[in-house]
């Protein structure tokens, strides 16, 4: 693994880009470096999320001899911002400047849409190492576009199956105004009625907003069971301690999709202790992998290993494999498809395989936060696939 | 229903005071330097940081208020003698590119120094408990300890700009900056003053939000937009339009958002359109 | 307010073809990069009319330009000669709505009042289902009148661009010259005195402010064709600041310093993604930098 500077990789795309004007992609070296670009947060909120899941997929990179496919992999960072705005622009800069073979981001739903964009207009391969808008494998599924973390509507699923599966009837869904609590709040809708429960109130409140009292003040009257939650990051941290601080925990248990107690442990402190959550990872996983990808990760970078760092790191293990079908070769977009969805992933939260819309199969595991961990618990659902309603690929 | 409504009130309530201290020293800078700041939302976000290195070192929360308020009055001093005093006469283009300069690099500065990563604060444990309210409603302490506190700052300023000698050199400056001299008192102390002080209501009010709403990038920007509101609502440098203002802006915004969630925003803004149209000098403003 | 000499606008007819002849010899990327400066350029020359001509400083120009890219959205986008008259009459409407509350304030208060009344159309699209959420949509590019392979596409974005940015400039050049724009140019020196010549101050600021919202929705409608992609941060008030930066980096008191700041602005940004990996932290030292030494922009340099 070889980081090339900026200021390389521009004359090189300057150069060619002179030569090749107008010409089709030119013949590919095998020898040649495959170039990945990885448009991930560097900077603002998300930055934490950026650095471990391009920590990750570097420390996959090195266990793979630094080769994807027989070729050497060169990576080119781009801080998105998690600016929307700014998204289309990236892209552009990555395929188009740049010139990388392979996308690799985002965490920002909206953001990822441009790289989406990007992947479907230019056939570049792109692996989405986290955000987890259900369109990306739905609608706008694509050949060349594959997920290797989760839609949103997958942990809320396994969430409200288990409640069901409890006997609870009536409970509320509580999120941000936006694609991915509304995502999430789907799921947690379905599982709910695949076990005969009914979802009775959804409450949302403008992203990013941390002033919950509003609807603290409203969940004790609505008369439902329990209430799940989708936030993350200062938002998770604030409404958990917000909703013990309330006093509804002892009257009205608060569970969620993961992200609502993933990553935030330590700021949440007592306030999240039982709270139960579902999500594809979780504490004490105990697998080999798991174990083995944990000590790694700690030796790379001095910190704890979390669900986007796998989810970084099995985005790695899907590029290798696909690759590998098509000896380095990524332009060989259907043969690159093939070769990751005919393997299984061999990944710390447990095996898995992609699904025809490129969305990973996977189980989420019931999770109860205590102590500073999400301890697995149980199983919610085995195998939870999303519906991929709508997506129209060959296969799919 | 009940519970409901008088719970959300006194969230109204104790949110309108947090703003107001931002707000406010937002207002006399305006009214007495002629300086716009739009860097007081991250004046704001650096006291919350402040707050939470100074609670997570030493383990006592309440050290983070006079240490947030002893960090405003420093570097609000230095931002107004190194910069803000050239720029007093510049073209108000200036002054709104040089306070966004201020507020990318205030953001750089932190992310470089203290990292991105979100941080609670927590409660400090004498108050970490619920006092009930009517009907079985339980309240946080702490969030009343802070309605109180805002309450005394708000007292505390009116005493010092009614009854010091400082408070009416600031009170003549706001009317004009000529009474200044015409009173024999140092123009630029005054400024010095003013400037140092605001900023150090404003990484004040970021040190007690700090445990209610946590610490994170960006958690000034909504502040920002709704104390510039509250301003032109208030009246351009007067202490009580803020007061009453952040009142109002801080009840319509908390009951806006528990009742009709997607027109929170939007309710805030058509209410100062309101307020335009009758009194274009704001609510306390002078013609 | 100074419009470019003779040798001035040879100057920049010459980079205009310049840029025009892009196709023949850049990269994509390159006029990619050449369509978002021409982009920046537009807007920035719409806030020109109300900080240069007229002396009005405002935050909500940004969401005028946002209001022009969702009406694409909006309008599920039907060919460009319906999306591109409405984009403009409806930025152009709400500034006629929202001007005449603005313009009662002076000041500071105009500062604030624009930032806010900006906030406001931007938690119209951020808050409510209205034009897709919060992390904003992809749109089908509206038809042109003729089809466009991918691989042109960026060519023909750069001189339908080109095309836009030419005119509005020219068109400008013109107004600057009549009653009206020396009108406007007077406000900007001396709001009293032109009151007391018997000038409707009121009325012509409002005028400034409509037609500066109607051709920042213009900028906006370009912007959303370019990149195929709209959202809530279109609207924010940062993208006035960096349109305001934009005039003071080319020159306030110059038509065509917009022009001069969007290319420089846009050139710093894509050199800083170069050596660094803190865009914001550029992007600060440029506007610092910007106000504290280059009085007069660039447009000014020989002063």
């Amino acid at each position: 693994m070889r980081h090339v500077s900026r200021r390389t990789v521009l004359a090189g795309a300057a150069l060619t880009a002179g030569l090749a004007n107008g010409l089709a992609r030119p013949a590919i070296a095998q020898a040649a470096p495959l170039k990945v670009g990885m448009m991930l947060p560097f900077s603002g909120t998300y930055a934490a999320l950026g650095e471990n899941i391009a920590a990750a997929f570097e420390l996959m990179l090195a266990e793979s001899g630094g080769k994807f496919g027989g070729r050497p992999v060169t990576l080119v960072r781009l801080d998105d911002e998690s600016d929307p705005a700014k998204a289309p622009a990236n892209a552009n800069r990555l395929v188009e400047r740049d010139n990388v073979d392979v996308l690799l981001g985002t965490v920002h739903s909206g953001v990822v849409m441009a790289l989406v964009q990007a992947a479907r207009e230019h056939e570049v391969p792109l692996i989405i190492p986290n955000a987890g808008n259900v369109a990306a494998t739905r609608e706008l599924c694509s050949p060349p576009v594959f997920r290797s973390s989760f839609s949103n509507w997958q942990p809320a699923y396994g969430m409200g199956r288990v409640l069901a599966a409890r006997g609870v009837k009536k409970a509320a869904w509580v999120t941000w105004d936006y694609a991915a609590g509304k995502e999430s709040g789907d799921g947690f809708r379905d599982g709910l009625r695949a076990g005969g429960a009914e979802l009775t109130h959804t409450l949302t409140l403008p992203f990013p907003e941390t002033n919950f009292q509003p609807i603290l003040a409203q969940l004790g009257g609505l008369g439902v069971e329990v209430v799940g939650a989708f936030f993350a990051g200062g938002g998770a941290i604030q409404f958990v301690k917000d909703y013990a601080a309330s006093g509804l925990r002892d009257k009205i248990p608060l569970c969620g999709s993961g992200f609502l107690t993933e990553g935030v442990l330590k700021p949440q402190g007592a306030a999240a202790n039982g709270i139960q959550t579902a999500l594809h990872y979780g504490d004490g996983l105990d697998n080999p992998k798991n174990t083995a990808f944990r000590a790694a990760f700690k030796t790379k970078t001095s910190r704890d290993a979390d669900v986007y760092a796998v989810h970084g790191y099995d985005a790695g293990q899907m590029l290798a494999a696909g690759l590998t079908a098509t000896k380095g070769d990524a332009t060989a977009t259907q043969a690159l498809a093939a070769g990751i969805l005919a393997a299984t992933i061999d990944s710390p939260r447990g095996p898995f395989k992609l699904s025809a819309s490129h969305n990973p199969i996977q189980t989420m595991w019931l999770r109860e936060a205590r102590d500073g961990q999400n301890k697995v618990i149980g199983t919610a659902v085995e195998a939870l696939a999303d519906p991929g309603t709508g997506c129209k690929m060959a296969g799919a | 229903m009940l519970t409901g409504l008088i719970a959300q009130l006194l969230n109204g309530v104790q949110y309108g005071l947090l703003l107001f201290l931002i707000s406010s020293g937002l207002t006399l800078i305006f009214g007495v330097m002629g300086v716009i700041n739009l860097a007081h939302g991250s004046l704001f976000m650096i006291g919350a940081y402040l707050a939470f290195a100074v609670a997570s070192a030493t383990g006592v929360f309440w050290l983070a208020l006079p240490a947030a308020v002893a960090g405003g009055v420093v570097l609000g001093a230095l931002l107004e003698r190194v910069l803000f005093r050239q720029f007093r006469t510049r073209p108000h283009l200036d002054q709104v590119l040089l306070t966004f300069a201020l507020i990318l690099l205030f953001e750089e500065a932190r992310s470089a120094l203290l990292g991105n990563e979100f941080h609670s604060v927590p409660v400090p444990s004498a108050l970490d408990f619920s006092v009930p309210v009517i009907g079985g409603f339980g309240y946080s302490a702490y969030r009343l300890a802070v309605l109180v506190i805002c309450l005394a700052v708000a007292g505390a300023m009116v005493w010092l700009i009614e009854r010091t000698r400082i408070g009416s050199a600031i009170r003549a400056a706001a009317e004009n900056t000529e009474m200044l001299d015409l009173l024999g008192l140092d123009a630029g102390r005054v400024h010095t003053f003013v400037f140092a002080g605001g900023t150090a209501l404003a990484m004040l009010a970021g040190a007690l939000a700090a445990p209610l709403q946590s610490v994170y990038p960006g958690m000034g920007d909504g502040f920002l937009i709704l104390s510039f509101i509250v301003v032109v609502i208030g009246g351009l440098g007067s202490v009580a339009g803020a007061f009453w203002a952040a009142l109002l802006v801080g009840l319509i915004d908390t009951l806006g958002k528990a009742y009709v969630p997607q027109a929170a925003g939007i309710a805030v803004c058509a209410m100062m359109a309101a307020v335009l149209l009758w009194r274009p000098t704001g609510l306390f403003g002078r013609g | 307010m100074i419009v470019a000499s003779r040798t001035g606008q040879c100057v920049l007819g010459g980079a205009a073809l310049a840029i025009a002849s892009m196709p023949l010899w850049a990269s994509a990327w390159h006029m990619q990069l050449a369509s978002t400066a021409l982009v920046g350029a537009l807007f920035a020359l719409s806030l020109q009319v109300l900080v240069g001509a007229t002396g009005l400083v405002s935050l909500a120009q940004a969401g005028f330009f946002g209001l022009g890219a969702y009406a694409v959205q909006l309008l599920g986008s039907p060919p460009i000669w319906v999306t591109l008259p409405v984009a403009v009459v409806a930025a152009g409407l709400a500034a006629l709505l929202i001007g005449p509350l603005a313009l009662r304030t002076r000041g500071f208060f105009f500062l604030m009042t624009t930032l806010a009344f900006g906030q406001m159309l931007f938690f119209a699209f951020h808050d409510t289902p209205l034009g897709g959420g919060t992390d904003g949509v992809f749109i089908q590019r509206p038809f042109l009148g003729f089809a466009i392979s991918r691989t042109a596409r960026p060519a023909v974005f750069l001189l339908l661009n080109l095309g836009v940015l030419v005119a509005v400039y020219a068109g400008l050049c013109g107004l600057m010259r009549t009653m009206l724009g020396h009108a406007l140019q007077g406000i900007r020196s001396n709001e009293n005195r032109m009151a007391a010549l018997g000038h409707d101050v009121q009325r012509l600021k409002l005028i400034a402010f409509v037609l500066a919202g109607a051709l920042a929705g213009l900028a906006g409608h370009m912007a959303a064709l370019t990149d195929g992609f709209v959202s809530p941060d279109l609207l924010g008030w940062h993208r006035s600041a960096e349109a305001l930066l934009m005039i003071l980096l080319g020159g306030i008191g110059a038509l065509h310093g917009p022009i001069l700041g969007a290319f420089a602005l846009t050139a710093i940004q894509e050199a800083g993604t170069l050596v660094t990996d803190r865009p914001r932290l550029v992007e600060g030292v440029v506007f610092l930098a910007a106000v504290l030494f280059l009085r007069h922009g660039l447009a000014g340099w020989r002063r």
